[in-house]
């Protein structure tokens, strides 16, 4: 409960609640190092490349280089800045992206601070991230950075409905907010078999949320140069580059906790099922590296246009699907069968979008052909 | 504890709106807002409404501040020191005092009986929200649709002339 934290906490609790932060601080800054190194050698096998090798074992010492040379680097705040707002914004990011850790359980016991309504307060919490990259990208004073700050207020703002739609299904499934009764509501069948369309829509409208590629659309190196982050160098950057980081394994954790069963698994128990969780996590974080290297970016309005089009009806269809199976009382197999229609629909509509253009090409290719057909015979015609 | 929690809390809220009055600068009003808004989350948070705060964040100190400094970002950075004086301030202060001489005497003859707080659960809140309270609420809602409708009337008008 959260007034417990304010109100009726003990000395000893609160010592708990410290050394508990500073143990999630830890492991959050550990997972970070590995995510580097892993999203290197992952990308690297995908494009045919080694990724990184020199240093150390299988390249394995590179994001400590990496860390240092970034600690290490000159720190640069632009002159025409805002100072106060320049300085305060990573802040809010990188709080925001701790604050999160504070009730996502690693297993039934292994939590900071449960809370009745965790998964409200890792949504409500999220939102304030998007101030963060909105004050980095005014407060640079940047023509890019402004850019960037406006994508990502647009971007994100548009992906946190889905999200919220989705978790809403999710939690009228498990009747709570509570991540620890949402895993345990998954003991007969995970979520996912019920509610494929919630996975698929959460794991999208994740994967804006976080801004990894197809969406890094707020700071395209390509289009406005980073972005938000364009004036920051040293330590200030690799606080946003952290952020991102952790939020990335948020993302991936809750959609263990919600779809996949969490910590829940055969053979261990108690706090070691935290390697079921932990072995989900990087499956799902594989996936997203995966989708990384695969496809291209989108266009800024391609992605609005995705957005309020083909999330949010979806995810708002996915909360009636459920409400009308629990409301009725229906079997499981009924919204299993209705979540994967909905999933059909929305595979439908990403493919006719993705073949469109290539459709398009064939389409001029073979006028062109036509047009030349056309013009041979006459050509030859007139040579005779 | 919960007296000092509470004052400070409340000295934080009054400093965040004074902040939002008085700086030149609009981006640092917005700022000063959302200490004020998170400040009142809190005290919903002494006051042990806890979905009411978690509410307060997400609706007031996320979306409703984002989508300011959206709106603020879009504008031209010379207009921002002629914002913050204009001649309606007579106006705005007329209905801020009218505001709170409706609000203190309601405050007063309904006083709330005892001063122990008692939880509102969330499948409380729940409830009532659509049991007892479910016309108001929809009027709310309709209210809003009409208000994103109309938003979207008035730049497809502006599109048009263009």
């Amino acid at each position: 409960m959260l007034e417990a934290i304010l109100l009726t906490i003990s000395l000893d609790d609160f010592i708990w609640i410290i050394v508990g932060l500073f143990a999630m601080f830890t492991c959050l800054s550990i997972v970070v190092l590995s995510l580097t190194w892993l999203e290197r050698k992952v990308l690297g096998r995908l494009q045919l490349r080694l990724g990184p090798t020199r240093t150390g074992p299988m390249g394995l010492m590179q994001p400590i280089a990496d860390a240092l040379k970034l600690i290490l680097k000159e720190d640069i705040v632009p002159a025409s800045s805002e100072k106060a707002l320049f300085w305060v914004a990573p802040v809010i990011v990188v709080i925001s992206a701790f604050m999160i850790w504070v009730t996502i359980p690693g297993t039934q016991t292994a939590v900071i601070q449960n809370l009745d309504l965790g998964l409200f307060y890792i949504i409500a919490f999220s939102v304030i991230g998007i101030l963060g990259l909105v004050l980095a990208g005014w407060g640079s004073a940047n023509k890019y950075g402004t850019l960037g700050g406006l994508r990502a207020a647009a971007q994100l703002i548009s992906y946190e409905i889905p999200i919220i739609m989705v978790a809403i299904s999710v939690a009228m499934l498990a009747q709570s907010l509570d991540l620890r009764e949402i895993v345990d509501g998954q003991n007969d069948y995970i979520y996912v078999f019920v509610q494929p369309l919630g996975l698929v829509l959460f794991f999208i409208a994740g994967l804006a949320e976080v801004g990894r590629t197809p969406f890094d659309i707020y700071f395209a190196e390509s289009e406005i140069v980073g972005g938000p982050f364009v004036e920051y160098s040293g330590a200030h950057w690799s606080v946003f580059f952290l952020a991102e980081y952790i939020n990335t394994f948020a993302i991936a954790a809750l959609m263990v906790i919600l779809f996949l069963g969490g910590w829940s698994g055969p053979v261990l128990s108690g706090n070691w099922e935290i390697i079921w969780f932990l072995g989900k996590v990087y499956v799902v974080i594989m996936v997203i590296f995966w989708v990384r290297g695969t496809f291209p970016r989108l266009r800024i309005d391609q992605l609005m246009a995705f957005a309020w089009k083909v999330m949010v009806p979806m995810s708002f269809l996915s909360v009636v699907m459920t409400a009308v199976y629990q409301f009725y009382d229906w079997p499981a197999w009924s919204l299993t069968a209705m979540s994967s229609a909905g999933l059909a629909v929305v595979g439908l509509l990403i493919f006719k979008k993705m073949t469109a253009p290539s459709k398009l090409v064939a389409e001029v290719k073979a006028r062109r052909e036509a047009l030349e057909a056309q013009r041979r015979p006459a050509a030859s015609g007139g040579g005779d | 504890m919960a007296w000092f929690i509470f004052i400070s809390l409340a000295v934080l809220t009054i400093a965040g709106a004074l902040g939002v009055v008085v700086a030149r600068n609009v981006v640092h009003a917005a700022l000063a807002l959302l200490v004020s808004l998170i400040a009142v989350a809190g005290i919903y948070l002494v006051l042990f409404a806890e979905f009411l705060a978690l509410v307060q964040v997400l609706i007031y100190g996320g979306a409703i501040i984002i989508v300011l400094m959206f709106a603020i970002m879009l504008t031209r950075n010379t207009d921002y020191p002629k914002i913050s004086d204009n001649k309606q301030w007579p106006l705005a202060a007329l209905a801020a005092l009218a505001f709170l001489g409706v609000l203190a005497p309601s405050f007063i003859i309904n006083r709330v009986e005892g001063t122990k707080s008692h939880n509102a659960s969330f499948e409380g809140i729940g409830e009532s929200l659509f049991t007892t309270w479910a016309v108001p609420f929809e009027i709310a809602s309709l209210v809003l649709l009409v208000a994103l409708i109309g938003a979207i009337i008035i730049a497809r008008s502006d599109e048009e002339e263009n």
